[in-house]
């Protein structure tokens, strides 16, 4: 549509390549490709350019490795249909699965990383055979168990996870280049995020992702077009604990220690809250999601953190439980967006570029 | 072996199974009435726990007008609930009702460590004797109370439902809400009032078990623990309810005599439950009394 004077006004596709394409527009993949290359750009710092802060770096590598493990959430939840309370414990598994194929067989981290991966897709699988007979809220409460039954496994099984003492990860290494600052371990998460998002955005192009949405908006009808429900509902369970499992593995070589505590269902919520709030069934909005919820803590922490400096502000029973504080604005974000965006921020997204693309008529 | 150990340990499961058919009543009765599944019903046992301990230590009022102020104020919340946060969500995808439950859940949580701590609180004292013994065993008074509260409890549910009009009107409600609705029930009153019972009841089993433990999170955990419960049960059966409450209660206690004796596993007590969970599920998912849902084209 570049060239075409009059402003775009509904969807209007002549071909099947054109509903598929990941980019609607020309503009939308150079902002994407130039949003990419602005990333690869910020642990530089030019002359006359202020280096990005370390605080900055270490924020936008959390949202990459938490945003990997949402992905595959929201594929499993927004695209399949099929609801899981326990992608942190998958999260955690691939985080010591990963370190430990390192420790104990001396892989490279390199390879460790995709192998905890497949590790953690062996085990999704297995969680999700309930799905092949349960969906829904049974679902819901079933993948619950899994999460309390796999953080019972991390505690008591030693010799995979270090127990109580919990496990160090070796920095990430590339033909022996050591990338153990944050400048460095940021393009390893970068990479990865990219190659992730564009697998899963061109998954739900292909034939088993439209299997997979066909599952979520009816599931009979998909039986009856011959569409194996079990299969499907299984692979997805694998897909997104393959996800899972790498961004656990991200996480573990960046932090370069596992512990024990941390994947419990809190963090499950948060993922779910993360797709929620970026919009489920949408690639894109995970990532928006993501930042959401890792930047909404830090704000609070900064804002009370000012104030504090003020003479008003400086309010005890607020500091001191600032912790708790911001669990409960999680809490409240969830519960806000599903009263008031339940599409999530992908679609408010796509309804400011609409306004703009259609200005000054209203539709 | 140690018969004695078991003997007190069973007792105990029948106890605390008691209170978990209770909470998980609550939890049946939310469901049947409004379609939600109520991932904060935990959470309703801490607010009603710490609201009753706040107005007997900081207020200073005795137990038995404490109490009821605690029950009303867990009425009025029940329905705040309802209308301001599960209103809007009727009709909305099954994930988003769920979702809605965890984030209060979370909010509430946190909010009620961030006003009252993370430290155990124990009640002040409300029976002189410090345990009864029934047959050789030692009972604390609590228990007792426990035992005899929640038995009335499901007395109450059974007549209220069965002889009084809004009984009635709320199984018609549960049964059909069109149906309902054109026979001039007020089906959102219902929906209110199925919130205010839940929350006001669960208040009173998270006092109850305050009053023998100390008050703290980990009151919350029978917001999961009644998982279990109501899945073994059947998840729309009062009378489920009570009887996976009651299996669960023992299930856990049997689980810790048998880790202690035997297999030194630890934590067995709490992680047993969620594998018969799974296990239910997976072979017969409408549980022991629910209704089995079939589907067809």
């Amino acid at each position: 549509m570049a060239g075409n004077a009059s402003p775009r006004c509904g969807d209007f596709k002549t071909s099947y390549a054109a509903d598929t394409t990941i980019f609607q527009t020309p503009l939308s993949r150079y902002a994407t490709l130039s949003g990419i290359a602005l990333m690869a750009l910020a642990p530089l710092s030019f002359a006359g350019f202020e280096p990005v802060s370390d605080y900055a770096i270490a924020l936008l590598i959390q949202i990459g490795y938490l945003g990997v493990a949402a992905l595959g959430l929201n594929i499993l939840v927004g695209f399949t249909g099929q609801i899981s309370l326990g992608h942190s414990a998958f999260f955690g598994f691939g985080a010591f699965a990963s370190a430990w194929l390192n420790n104990s067989f001396g892989i490279p981290v390199v390879i460790a990383m995709p192998l905890a991966g497949l590790m953690t897709t062996a085990v999704g699988m297995v969680f999700g055979i309930p799905a092949a007979r349960i969906k829904g809220l049974y679902l819901a409460i079933a993948t619950l168990a899994s999460q309390f039954i796999l953080q019972d496994f991390f505690s008591r099984a030693d010799w995979f996870t270090g127990g109580t003492a919990g496990a160090l990860a070796e920095p990430f290494s590339l033909f022996g280049w050591k990338l153990g600052g944050d400048r460095e371990y940021f393009y390893v998460v970068l990479v990865t995020v990219v190659l992730l998002y564009l697998a899963a955005a061109n998954l739900m192009r292909s034939r088993d992702g439209r299997a997979l949405v066909a599952v979520r908006d009816h599931y009979l009808s998909a039986e009856v077009m011959g569409v194996n429900l079990t299969k499907y509902r299984i692979l997805s369970f694998g897909i997104s604990s393959f996800y899972a499992g790498i961004g656990g593995a991200l996480f573990a070589h960046y932090l370069q220690f596992v512990s024990v505590e941390g994947f419990d269902l809190l963090l499950s919520v948060q993922f779910l809250g993360m797709i929620i709030i970026g919009g489920l069934g949408s690639v894109a909005g995970t990532l928006m999601g993501t930042a959401f919820m890792v930047l909404l803590p830090e704000l609070m922490g900064g804002i009370i953190g000012a104030l504090q400096q003020t003479d008003w502000g400086n309010i005890p029973a607020v500091t001191q439980g600032l912790a708790f504080l911001k669990q409960a604005a999680i809490g409240l974000a969830i519960v806000l967006f599903l009263i008031f965006e339940p599409d999530g921020l992908a679609h408010r997204w796509q309804l400011i570029k609409s306004y703009w693309r259609l200005y000054p008529f209203s539709y | 072996m140690n018969d004695s150990l078991l003997l007190q340990l069973i007792v105990n499961g029948l106890i605390l199974g008691t209170l978990y058919g209770v909470v998980a009543m609550c939890f049946t009765l939310i469901y049947k009435a409004s379609q939600v599944v109520n991932f904060a019903q935990g959470e309703f046992l801490l607010i009603g726990a710490w609201v009753c301990w706040w107005v007997l230590t900081d207020l200073g009022l005795p137990f038995w007008l404490g109490f009821p102020v605690t029950l009303v104020f867990m009425m009025a919340f029940g329905i705040i609930l309802q209308v301001v946060v599960l209103r809007p969500m009727i009709g909305e995808p099954i994930i988003s009702v769920i979702m809605v439950t965890i984030g209060l859940s979370i909010f509430f949580q946190s909010t009620m460590k961030w006003i009252f701590g993370v430290i155990v609180q124990p009640f002040p004292p409300i029976f002189e004797t410090q345990s009864v013994s029934i047959l050789g065993l030692n009972v604390q008074p609590a228990y007792l109370m426990s035992l005899f509260v929640s038995l009335v409890i499901m007395g109450g549910f059974a007549v209220f439902f069965k002889y009084s009009k809004l009984g009635l009107a709320m199984r018609a409600t549960a049964f059909n809400q069109q149906v309902a609705q054109s026979l001039g029930i007020s089906v959102q009153k219902m929906f209110a009032l199925s919130w205010a019972i839940s929350a006001m009841v669960s208040a009173l089993a998270g006092v109850v078990f305050g009053i023998v433990n100390g008050v703290s999170s980990a009151l919350s955990l029978f917001g999961i623990k009644v998982f279990p419960a109501v899945i073994l049960g059947g998840l729309d059966s009062i009378v489920g309810a009570i009887v996976g409450g009651l299996i669960i209660g023992l299930l856990e206690n049997i689980a810790q005599y048998v880790d202690g004796e035997w297999l030194n596993i630890g934590n067995l007590y709490n992680i047993a439950p969620l594998y018969v969970l799974v296990i239910i599920l997976m072979i017969r998912p409408y549980g022991l009394f629910g209704t089995e849902k079939i589907e067809r084209l």
